[in-house]
């Protein structure tokens, strides 16, 4: 019964996305003002809707109803709970309706908050995300229901999740990442809106710049979690590996950053307003396509999703119907909304244009290798694809440059900068960083010329980032009146904090990728082995039991000089239904060095086992520095100027009225 | 004017790079990147001549291809190799069939370092550095397995992570599969 409720609620939804999408453009044009009001309500109501099948969805996981194939694939009777909800969005059926679950709650934020708005750009903005949903709703309904039932004779038990996605990670991992990834669906509602009415300004992009980054925010945080589950779950230690799906988040998220910066500059200066229009609909695009590469099985991937043509082909269509139609209305529109404002080779403008213009041609070679197999296809250069080695190349040329501008960005003012002050400031900040760099590159002897050059580039970027971005901080607070101190917005410290991220997460990449130390070792019971300076003392190991697996544990005692450290438990799970081994790494973490104990095989007609033992230096500092980005993204979000009321100052016609306002005032981010 | 004409094309780049974007994916459509191009199926293993990764002056050929076997493709830098490692320690523990491994695409270092981790399933050890035999192979990344009958012949080809459950119902009943039956199948 609940299944075909939440089957019938699906429908409904669609009927309303329908009336949605359809009725305030018809009204718009027809000047019938009902049909315009009724946007907001069909948005809640549509979202209404689809909470009642995503809750329908979780109770059929719930109860264990494996009369539901979807459930019967990917759930089992003595399956933890968090795991049975969350086993939700374990399969491509499910991981659809969170989607659009995600869609329809970003749609009802815009209908809740965008009471400012000009009606009529809010209703066609409303009408925009309509179309949307329309598009992914017949997409469930039509080719992947998550409702299917398998009648009369369904399985007893069901074929249980994959062992690698029973993880507290994938309770929280995809939720975040979807969330990121829809929620830049309001940035490009909101510039096909602007295209629409050939009005982009300074307003406009005030209007964006929040919903922007709400998205940005937890997309930040969900390609962080992603990479940290792997991390700990399936990377051996790894925790990027270019994967075409991590890739498919990422793309999105470079965009995205080079969006909000480039936002920056349409609100504070009207500048680029055709860019920031075109980095709106491609944030979105990518998004989009990163939905299609997942599902539609053109590329392999470790994230085995069901591969199916007839889906493929929907997402294709729909892709090439949404973001064809944006390009085409952005071609057509694009010169009326552009205006070039003046601007010196030194200025703030320039270097947020280089930002931009690094962060996007980083997204575009990301595109290219992910999607070589399919060029080399069609090429018939013979089925090929390029490995880590490309993108770490492409990707390390590209930041290298980007970071060391990312210092200096906050300093120069719009406009123009003169040579001399910008040399004047960044000096004690190079003084600073080089020779922090040339010290911890004197104290790591032990690598290779390359190696050291670097981790010297590495420690160089994130102190020179640090030093330059809390030199700003301090001038600039201390200012000469009190007055100028109060003008500093949340906005202003929320650019600082997410750049020190920024600086935290290079620094973490860069020493570990150089500085770990991984050893794999025989040990006997209560042997003793020495790894970086730490002792590993094995006492053994004991069977224990889950509550769909049976496993076993392994005990390590860690000491350094004779200190405690840590007790290790890692452990090997096999589970019950899949038959599946799993091995469960034990890690100690510092902001430090991680290390990571994982239990290999028992070696034959021996009490030894194979043992896996990593000291990782610095690999905290990746995360970390992703969950400042995301706070400094959130404490920018709280700038009060996002929650004035606009309205008062709306007029029709404000094409470049910004000019006036905060050319002084440095606060962007 | 002229400008005007040059700022027009300028905004008309975004969409004849996606129009071109969505022709290339439309032509990746439905070319099942794990399905082995047909041609192959029924065919011999392809000519080669490798050096061995335990005894690098040692060489081996596809005479030296004793089927029924698999050919596990494998490289250290390919994270799901390392998923679908344990499942081969066990199959060769079981000896049931042959395994040859093809290094696809590695360092030697880097390969000995893997099999020191993890053990060794493998009968021999294929070094395909440049990849040359993997392209013959029509191999499209890593992990993938073939497996071969009696004959040498390519009777299956599964792209992806072996475990139990592949083993069993996939590789294991196509080890006894004739050519023939095959040929008059298609």
């Amino acid at each position: 019964m609940i299944p075909e409720i939440g089957n019938l609620a699906l429908s409904f939804a669609l009927a309303i996305a329908l009336i949605q999408f359809i009725l305030p453009l018809v009204g718009i044009y027809a000047n019938r003002w009902r049909w315009i009001l009724i946007a907001g309500p069909a948005t809640m109501v549509q979202f209404f809707f689809v909470f009642i099948a995503f809750l329908s969805l979780s109770w059929s996981f719930y109860v264990d109803d494996f009369s539901v194939q979807f459930v019967a694939l990917h759930s089992y009777r003595s399956l933890p709970v968090a795991y049975k909800i969350a086993a939700t969005w374990g399969g491509h059926e499910g991981a659809l309706l969170l989607w659009i679950f995600m869609l329809s709650f970003w749609s009802l934020a815009v209908a809740l908050f965008s009471n400012q708005l000009p009606s009529m750009t809010r209703a066609r903005v409303l009408s925009i995300l309509g179309g949307l949903a329309v598009g992914f709703l017949s997409f469930i309904l039509f080719t992947s229901n998550p409702f299917d039932r398998i009648l009369p004779d369904f399985p007893l038990d069901g074929r249980d999740l994959n062992p690698l996605l029973q993880d507290p990670g994938m309770v929280i991992h995809p939720p975040m990442l979807y969330m990121g990834y829809v929620g830049f669906s309001v940035a490009f509602a909101f510039a096909i809106t602007a295209l629409m009415e050939g009005r982009i300004d300074s307003l406009w992009a005030r209007w964006v710049r929040p919903w922007t980054l709400a998205a940005w925010i937890f997309l930040t945080a969900g390609v962080a979690l992603g990479s940290w589950w792997a991390y700990y779950e399936l990377g051996w230690g790894g925790w990027w590996f270019w994967d075409p799906v991590e890739n498919a988040s990422f793309m999105p998220w470079l965009i995205g950053t080079s969006l909000l910066h480039s936002l920056a500059a349409t609100e504070k200066r009207g500048v680029f307003k055709a860019w920031t229009v075109l980095l709106a609909i491609a944030a979105f695009s990518f998004s989009l396509l990163g939905t299609f590469l997942v599902r539609s099985g053109v590329l392999t991937s470790v994230h085995a999703f069901a591969n199916d043509p007839v889906r493929g082909t929907y997402i294709l269509a729909f892709l090439g119907v949404v973001v064809g139609s944006s390009l085409t209305l952005f071609a057509a529109r694009a010169s009326s909304v552009s205006v070039s404002g003046w601007f010196d080779w030194l200025s703030k403008e320039l270097l947020l244009l280089l930002n931009n213009l690094l962060l996007t041609v980083a997204a575009v070679m990301i595109l290219i290798g992910t999607l070589f197999p399919i060029f080399a296809e069609a090429f018939d250069w013979g089925k090929i694809s390029v490995g880590p080695p490309y993108f770490n190349l492409i990707f390390t040329t590209l930041m290298t440059p980007l970071v060391f501008l990312v210092g200096l960005g906050p300093m120069v003012n719009w406009r123009q900068y003169s040579m001399a002050q910008l040399g004047r400031k960044s000096l004690v900040a190079a003084i600073v960083a080089l020779s922090i760099g040339l010290l911890v590159t004197f104290f790591e002897t032990q690598h290779v010329a390359m190696d050291q050059f670097k981790i010297f580039l590495g420690v160089f970027l994130s102190v020179w980032l640090t030093s330059l971005a809390l030199s700003d901080l301090l001038t600039k607070s201390r200012g000469k009146s009190t007055a100028k101190f109060r003008k500093l917005s949340a906005s202003y410290y929320g650019m600082h904090l997410a750049h020190i991220g920024l600086a935290f997460t290079v620094l973490g990449v860069v020493l570990t990728s150089h500085l770990s130390i991984e050893k794999n070792l025989r040990v006997g019971v209560n042997q003793q082995v020495s790894v970086a300076g730490y002792q590993f003392k094995f006492e053994g190991v004991s069977d224990f039991n889950g509550s769909n697996f049976d496993g076993i544990k392994g005990k390590f005692i860690v000491t350094n000089d004779g200190d405690f450290v840590a007790e290790l438990q890692p452990e090997k799970r096999r589970y019950h239904a899949s038959g599946q081994w799993m091995t469960e790494a034990a890690i100690d973490p510092a902001l430090s060095r991680d290390i990571y104990v994982a239990l290999g095989e028992q070696l034959p007609h021996s009490q030894d086992w194979a043992v896996r033992i990593y000291v990782k230096p610095f690999v905290r500092c990746i995360w970390f520095g992703a969950l400042l980005m995301a706070l400094g993204g959130t404490l920018a979000m709280s700038d009060k100027r996002y929650r004035k009321k606009v309205a008062a100052k709306f007029s029709p016609k404000t094409k470049s009225s910004s000019n006036s306002e905060n050319i002084s005032n440095n606060s962007a981010a | 004017m002229m400008i005007q004409s040059k700022r027009l094309f300028l905004y008309l780049l975004p969409l004849a790079l996606f129009v071109g974007l969505t022709l290339l994916l439309y032509s990746g459509l439905g070319k099942d990147p794990t399905e082995l191009d047909s041609q192959l199926i029924g065919q011999k293993i392809p000519v080669f001549s490798k050096s061995l990764l335990f005894k690098p002056d040692a060489i081996i050929t596809d005479k030296d291809i004793k089927g029924p076997a698999l050919i596990n493709i494998w490289g250290s830098w390919c994270p799901a190799c390392y998923h679908e490692h344990p499942y081969f320690m066990e199959l060769a523990k079981q000896k049931v069939v042959a395994i040859y491994g093809l290094n696809y695409k590695d360092g030697r270092a880097e390969a000995l370092k893997f099999i020191q981790k993890l053990g060794n399933p493998y009968d021999q050890i294929i070094v395909d550095k440049n990849g040359r035999l993997g392209i013959d192979l029509g191999v499209y990344g890593a992990p993938e397995t073939f497996v071969i009958n009696h004959e040498n012949r390519i009777v299956y080809r599964h792209v992806g992570v072996v475990n139990a459950q592949v083993w069993e119902t996939l590789l294991k009943p196509r080890l006894t599969q004739q050519t023939k039956q095959l040929s008059d199948r298609e």
